[in-house]
């Protein structure tokens, strides 16, 4: 009973610890999402992130993709080979369509909150 | 197993092989020939082996090849120049040589200027020196199609269209690769469209047309971005022709189908390979045992006998 009055007070603490140390680390910034490209598809096909989140899209395939907005112009990579990949930083909330330009029926989102 | 020179899908006289054959015969019924004649298929009975000679008489003669995808080099084929250089050999080897080639795009893989620097100079060696093509969505990369015009686009307009005549067959070159739009198919667009209304509107209705374009003009499979949205309303401008041909590729596999006065047909890759319409989670590259990819890559001959209503379309494997 004694150790049970001191243990959770303690526990407690660490994990406000923990929680204070990780968003230490993390600061404004919200850690960086990874979309994978794989059989022609975007996966996950739609993907919640918050304001200011990089995301990095990589692609599996042995064809190339790239990663165009649906309004051509908010984002477009490069033409990404196999194992290659590309950033961007959504930095305004909103839901973006995006497609592989050189596939086109491939398509998905990224919902910035 | 395909064995070396095999013909596939031969629709002409002068030769027959077991799976067209097998197919033709589950159409006509009967143990014959079969032969698309005035967008019509008709069976002969066996032993007009005399037709093969006035076949190779016919007096236009070219070459459909497809999807060279050069700079391609991961697993599926790691070796696309040699596969391309085979396809040349097999062109010089034709029995009657090719007045022209016609390329349905996809040219390069990256649409890198080294890529198509390669392509040219590998058809070099081609003893046919007249080469037309047009793009596919790998030739568009990064500038869409600007390299391409530059290098294949003269007298072209507007995404690199184009028409010209060979002994009275009128044929007609279109780009259905160009601002393609998220979750869409081919597209040809109201330009290209107009273009092409006022093309063929002079032209004479027993004229037989080719229509030529990287991606089908006809709804192969949707799922896979195989078809083109607006080729409803160019084919309509076609429907007073007695003979249509439409060559096109982008699939990788000889496919065909025959709606009245049109004969549709996708040509093989020199490349790599693809998977039927939905045998695969995707349509991308397909491995195969190194010993089979030559038997599914290939080259499409086309012969035209003036007073025939339809050309003789001839596909026929690397090795």
């Amino acid at each position: 009973m004694k150790l049970k009055r001191i243990l959770v007070p303690a526990l407690v603490g660490l994990a406000v610890l923990v929680a204070l140390s990780a968003g230490a680390v993390a600061g404004e910034k919200a850690p960086g999402k990874e979309i994978t490209i794989d059989n022609f598809s975007f996966g996950p096909p739609s993907l919640t992130v918050k304001a200011g989140t990089q995301v990095t899209w990589v692609n599996h395939d042995d064809i190339p993709h790239t990663v165009v907005s649906e309004d051509l112009a908010t984002f477009r990579s490069r033409p990404l080979d196999t194992d290659e990949s590309w950033s961007f930083t959504f930095t305004k909330p909103g839901t973006y369509t995006y497609f592989c330009s050189i596939h086109p029926k491939m398509t998905a989102k990224v919902v910035v909150q | 197993m395909a064995a070396k020179d095999e013909i596939l899908y031969n629709h002409n006289h002068d030769g027959i092989d077991r799976r067209g054959f097998l197919q033709c015969m589950a159409w006509a019924g009967t143990g014959a020939f079969c032969v698309l004649e005035g967008g019509v298929l008709k069976s002969y009975a066996l032993g007009r082996g005399g037709e093969m000679a006035e076949v190779a008489k016919g007096e236009l003669a070219f070459v459909q090849i497809s999807d060279s995808h050069m700079g391609f080099d991961k697993p599926a084929n790691p070796d696309v120049v040699g596969t391309f250089k085979a396809a040349i050999d097999k062109i010089n080897a034709l029995p009657v040589e090719p007045e022209f080639i016609l390329h349905t795009g996809d040219v390069s893989h990256l649409a890198k200027p080294a890529e198509f620097d390669n392509v040219e100079q590998i058809l070099k060696s081609a003893k046919t020196s007249e080469v037309f093509y047009v793009p596919g969505e790998h030739d568009f990369i990064g500038d869409e199609g600007k390299q391409f015009r530059e290098r294949f686009g003269k007298g072209s307009q507007g995404s690199g269209w184009y028409s010209f005549d060979k002994k009275g067959v009128h044929f007609v070159g279109l780009v259905n690769v160009a601002n393609l739009k998220a979750g869409g198919l081919g597209s040809l667009g109201s330009e290209q469209l107009e273009w092409l209304e006022n093309d063929v509107k002079h032209i004479s209705k027993s004229a037989p047309v080719v229509v030529f374009a990287h991606i089908p003009l006809w709804t192969v499979y949707p799922e896979w971005g195989w078809g083109t949205e607006d080729s409803a309303q160019a084919l309509g401008y076609l429907k007073k022709f007695g003979s249509v041909t439409v060559l096109n590729g982008h699939i990788h596999q000889t496919m065909q189908k025959v709606e009245g006065n049109v004969t549709f047909h996708t040509a093989s890759s020199t490349a790599f390979p693809q998977p039927k319409p939905g045998a695969a989670p995707s349509p991308g590259p397909m491995k195969v045992p190194a010993e089979q990819l030559r038997g599914l890559l290939g080259v499409t001959d086309v012969h035209y006998k003036r007073g025939q209503h339809a050309l003789a379309v001839t596909d026929s494997t690397l090795g």
